[in-house]
């Protein structure tokens, strides 16, 4: 199965004092469904900051998406960047744009014309079911609701790749289960590869899925 | 209420900056129209022991527009009192012949200064009468003038562009968000900095309407034109197809440039 991750000694740090992940080897097959879990601490969001090339790594080396990420240019960057999905668990909504414009946001930077823009965002609206939201602001949704734009963003684009920082972190239950829905069904039914980094593992999953845990920078796959 | 803030910082520098441009422009075309004012009243008189000619005259400095050679009528009226025919004649071939010089511009200090000396290079002329001492003092006031106003405009130029630098560093941090959220999804810089470029340039546009206000107004009103009839010159205050195209050059040019240098300068935040 090809590799959508690939990571090898990978070490991570903000400063020469400390490393938050000590040579890390791992990798994620295209498709699949990786939990990240660990401590408060531990390195997860700061290994998802790798992953979209927020953060470079200190030593070691890091494929995503076939861009080997130390010392990737920024042009070369944006590419991958165009390929990836983020779902953050602030939402990270353009509070000044409607709840559509955020969810197309991918799609007109991946250059999509506005017929398909159009359309793209229309079926993702009735898929993360807001049609009766349409031409709302984010600060008029409630958590739910906005963390759920914040997913039809990151599926608008196709993807090759979602990651999700806490994606229900601050969400109730049914807003979480819709969440985990649609993450679920971007595996099975786009063949995305989803990484999610959370405290707990929900015990709705319904699919196969890899996990990680961070434990004082080590990264082991628990099964 | 906040943007309209915003806009009016930036639109305020602009404005001044313009304005000083523009005021600066005013007081070089009166300057200029003044010296060709000047330039109509004065010559430079050479005498000669022979006869010269005007073509080894004005080869002489490329400054030289004509020569015309002066009657020595006068000079022998004065003196012909008793004198014979004869003798009037001869005085009037031993004479000096003198010539008055035309200038192409008016001449600085230092100007006349090397063209007394290459005029007396030439081994006929025995004396230049330059008139150095009516360089007039109202036009040293205008250089003296020009210059302030140069140092003035300068100076608003540099303290305005740096309080625009700031302005749009406020844009940069009201907008950064939205930019770290375009970032995160590939987006090229010029994209996430569209916005910063679209309010510089509606604000260009502003400022110079502002300005092309004022000065078509300065423009048109009589107490400016009566100040500069009263020093004899008459001239275009403001040129409003090619001065505001100009003014909305430097209007749009500053205000990209800075914002292209606070785009490039955004950083991602980790």
């Amino acid at each position: 199965m090809d590799k959508v991750i690939s990571a090898e000694n990978l070490t991570l740090s903000y400063s020469d004092n400390e490393v938050i992940i000590n040579k890390a080897t791992f990798s994620v097959e295209t498709g699949s469904f990786v939990f990240i879990t660990g401590a408060s601490g531990s390195g997860k969001s700061t290994l998802l900051k790798s992953l979209y090339g927020s953060l470079k790594a200190k030593s070691g080396s890091l494929i995503v998406g076939g861009v080997e990420l130390k010392g990737v240019s920024t042009s070369k960057l944006n590419l991958l960047r165009r390929h990836i999905g983020i779902v953050f668990q602030d939402y990270k909504l353009v509070k000044e744009w409607t709840i559509e414009r955020n969810i197309m946001l991918p799609l007109v930077i991946n250059g999509y014309d506005r017929t398909v823009t159009n359309t793209q965002v229309e079926s993702l609206l009735k898929h993360v079911r807001l049609n009766h939201q349409v031409g709302k602001y984010p600060k008029e949704l409630s958590g739910g609701e906005q963390q759920r734009v914040a997913m039809a963003r990151a599926l608008s684009h196709n993807p090759i790749l979602i990651l999700a920082d806490e994606p229900t972190g601050n969400l109730d239950d049914y807003s979480s289960e819709l969440i985990w829905n649609l993450l679920e069904g971007a595996t099975t039914q786009l063949k995305t590869t989803v990484i999610v980094v959370t405290h707990h593992i929900p015990e709705i999953m319904k699919i196969n899925f890899k996990h990680f845990h961070i434990e004082n920078g080590r990264i082991d796959e628990v099964h | 209420m906040k943007s309209i803030k915003n806009h009016f910082s930036l639109v305020v520098a602009l404005v001044s900056i313009l304005f000083s441009i523009q005021v600066f422009v005013i007081v070089d075309r009166s300057i200029e129209a003044y010296k060709e004012n000047l330039l109509e009243s004065y010559s430079v008189v050479i005498v000669s022991k022979s006869k010269i000619l005007e073509k080894d005259i004005l080869s002489i400095d490329k400054l030289f527009l004509s020569m015309s050679e002066l009657s020595p009528d006068e000079v022998i009226a004065k003196l012909h009192t008793g004198m014979s025919k004869k003798n009037i004649e001869l005085l009037r071939l031993t004479l000096p012949k003198f010539y008055k010089l035309q200038l192409k511009s008016y001449p600085t200090i230092d100007e006349i200064k090397v063209l007394t000396d290459k005029l007396l290079m030439n081994k006929s002329i025995i004396k230049v009468e330059n008139f150095s001492h009516k360089i007039d003092s109202t036009y040293k006031l205008l250089l003296l003038f020009k210059n302030i106003i140069a140092v003035f405009a300068i100076t608003v130029f540099v303290v305005t562009t740096l309080l625009i630098i700031k302005e749009l560093k406020i844009w940069q941090f009201n907008h950064s968000d939205r930019m770290n959220i375009m970032r995160l999804f590939g987006a090229p810089s010029w994209m996430r900095s569209a916005i910063l470029f679209r309010l510089a340039i509606t604000d260009a546009f502003i400022a110079n309407i502002i300005v092309f206000i004022l000065f078509k107004y300065f423009s048109s009103s009589n107490w400016l034109l009566e100040e500069f009839q009263a020093i004899g010159i008459q001239l275009t205050v403001f040129n409003p197809l090619s001065d505001s195209f100009s003014l909305l050059g430097i209007a749009i040019g500053l205000s990209v440039v800075l914002a292209l240098l606070i785009a490039l300068g955004h950083k991602e935040e980790v």
